[in-house]
């Protein structure tokens, strides 16, 4: 399970790429292969305001729909065009080209709360299969 | 895994595409184990079959079988169900299992003054079907009749992977393909043997998951989304089951005669022309309404038809091919258009 060092997860499976004040959000690679076949993702307009541990879109897979939450506060800079149509970018590169959106972080508090990529691993092993 | 009608059943084996694609394009096995099974046998099984259900068993061929429905005295659907006529006085009836126990109740109360015996062996029958363009080709070897003399919606008793097995050829994906009735005991023998002997051609196992989507692109109701008791055959589109020709009477016939010409709504087929996919119980609209006229009863996005599709029940003037509909997903409006069923059909 590919778990990259440079970024911050979330409980609901979110991670969060921070490069100064902005920041690169999608979902981890445990998320994508549990969701399955992605076909349909749904993302905020730029200048919608993402609050921590609420929802900002739904991915949605043939027979799922599930809800992307927010691993951090702040403002859509910019969203991944590409990957509302081509959704299966997700499950392909869900750290590289099928990352969501980008936000400017509005509370520097929220990335001390996310955990590490061990902290993730421990949790993912700790859920039931 | 998940908890279905009693059942723990697999949503998906390798992955619902992937599951879906391969029955589509080669074959998938499926365990129905699940499925009621229930034998009305006696002088009198054609005609009690003839009083129980909407259609005409009795006219049924031996070796025949065709798909029925079984309604209230109100017209409205207990089950929807496939009728086998296995011999001059002997039938099998398969239910849904979510209803395997109120038809066979249900059936025994219709049998009452009829001669004729039920034997609900659900509970000591495995059904595996093997569905897909190359089903006939995998099973061949594994049974004692040649599949080419096996019509569409026929079954018959024989063997299969040398355990005795009612062979139909029926199924619930829009493809040509076969079920096989076996004991309890016989199940595991007849799916490890197919699957091993299907490997090389492309039969993969499929889950619930692609059983859902590959009926909904072949147009199929499925009882609970569809078909329900606030429902008749009429309104579900299946009309055409209900024989009144028959002679003598019939559960629900008083009803159904009045409903033939009085539908409440009209089940139609949806394609959605805007992003998004429609699920089960999505609010359904007239364009530019405020109050929803139905709802969503099935939706998915169609892996074989790469859009959107939905089933939903509208208002009777409404059936119109072409139709604009919206659909609220979460808090837009999508446009519809009613397209015909079966979304998919295919192709020989």
């Amino acid at each position: 399970m590919d778990i990259p060092d440079n970024l911050k997860y979330s409980s609901e499976h979110e991670w969060i790429a921070p490069t100064g004040k902005t920041a690169k959000i999608g979902v981890t690679g445990y998320a994508a292969e549990h969701i399955g076949d992605i076909v349909f993702v749904e993302l905020p307009k730029v200048g919608t305001a993402v609050t921590a541990g609420s929802s900002f879109g739904v991915i949605e897979a043939v027979k799922s729909v599930s809800e992307l939450f927010a691993p951090a506060s702040g403002k859509v800079t910019a969203i991944n065009e590409r990957v509302t149509k081509e959704p299966e970018l997700v499950t392909a590169s869900p750290y590289g080209d099928g990352w969501l959106i980008e936000i400017e972080m509005s509370n520097d508090g929220d990335l001390s709360k996310l955990k590490d990529a061990a902290g993730y691993r421990d949790f993912i092993a700790s859920l039931p299969e | 895994m998940i908890p279905f009608a009693g059942w723990d059943m697999p949503v998906q084996y390798r992955g619902l595409v992937e599951e879906h694609n391969a029955v589509r394009s080669a074959a998938g096995l499926f365990d129905l184990s699940h499925m009621g099974e229930i034998f009305v046998t006696g002088p009198d099984a054609a005609a009690a079959l003839d009083y129980a259900l909407v259609t005409a068993p009795g006219k049924l061929a031996v070796g025949r079988a065709h798909y029925s429905m079984i309604v209230d005295a109100n017209g409205g659907v207990l089950d929807d169900l496939i009728v086998y006529r296995l011999g001059d006085t002997r039938y099998m009836v398969v239910p849904n299992a979510s209803n395997a126990a109120t038809v066979s109740s249900a059936l025994k109360e219709r049998l009452a003054g009829f001669d004729a015996v039920l034997d609900d062996a659900s509970m000591r029958t495995s059904l595996v079907a093997i569905q897909g363009p190359r089903a006939a080709e995998i099973l061949q070897p594994f049974v004692d009749v040649d599949l080419t003399t096996i019509k569409y919606y026929s079954g018959t008793q024989t063997t299969a992977c040398g355990v005795p097995a009612i062979l139909a050829r029926t199924g619930y994906t829009g493809e040509d393909g076969f079920e096989l009735f076996v004991a309890w005991d016989d199940a595991v023998r007849v799916w490890d043997t197919l699957l091993e002997a299907g490997a090389s051609r492309g039969l993969v196992p499929a889950g619930l998951g692609a059983r859902d989507t590959l009926r909904l692109e072949a147009g199929m109701p499925l009882y609970g989304n569809e078909l329900n008791r606030e429902t008749t055959p009429f309104e579900a589109g299946l009309g055409r089951l209900v024989s009144f020709a028959k002679p003598g009477d019939f559960v629900g016939r008083t009803a159904l005669e009045h409903a033939k010409d009085h539908p409440r709504k009209a089940l139609v087929g949806l394609k959605l022309n805007d992003r998004g996919i429609a699920r089960i119980g999505y609010p359904v609209y007239l364009p530019a309404a405020t109050d929803a006229c139905g709802s969503i009863t099935s939706g998915t996005s169609s892996p074989t038809l790469g859009h959107a599709i939905a089933m939903s029940y509208v208002p009777v003037d409404r059936t119109a091919i072409g139709g604009e509909i919206e659909v609220g997903i979460r808090d837009q409006r999508a446009s519809a258009q009613v397209v015909p069923m079966p979304f998919y059909k295919r192709s020989t």
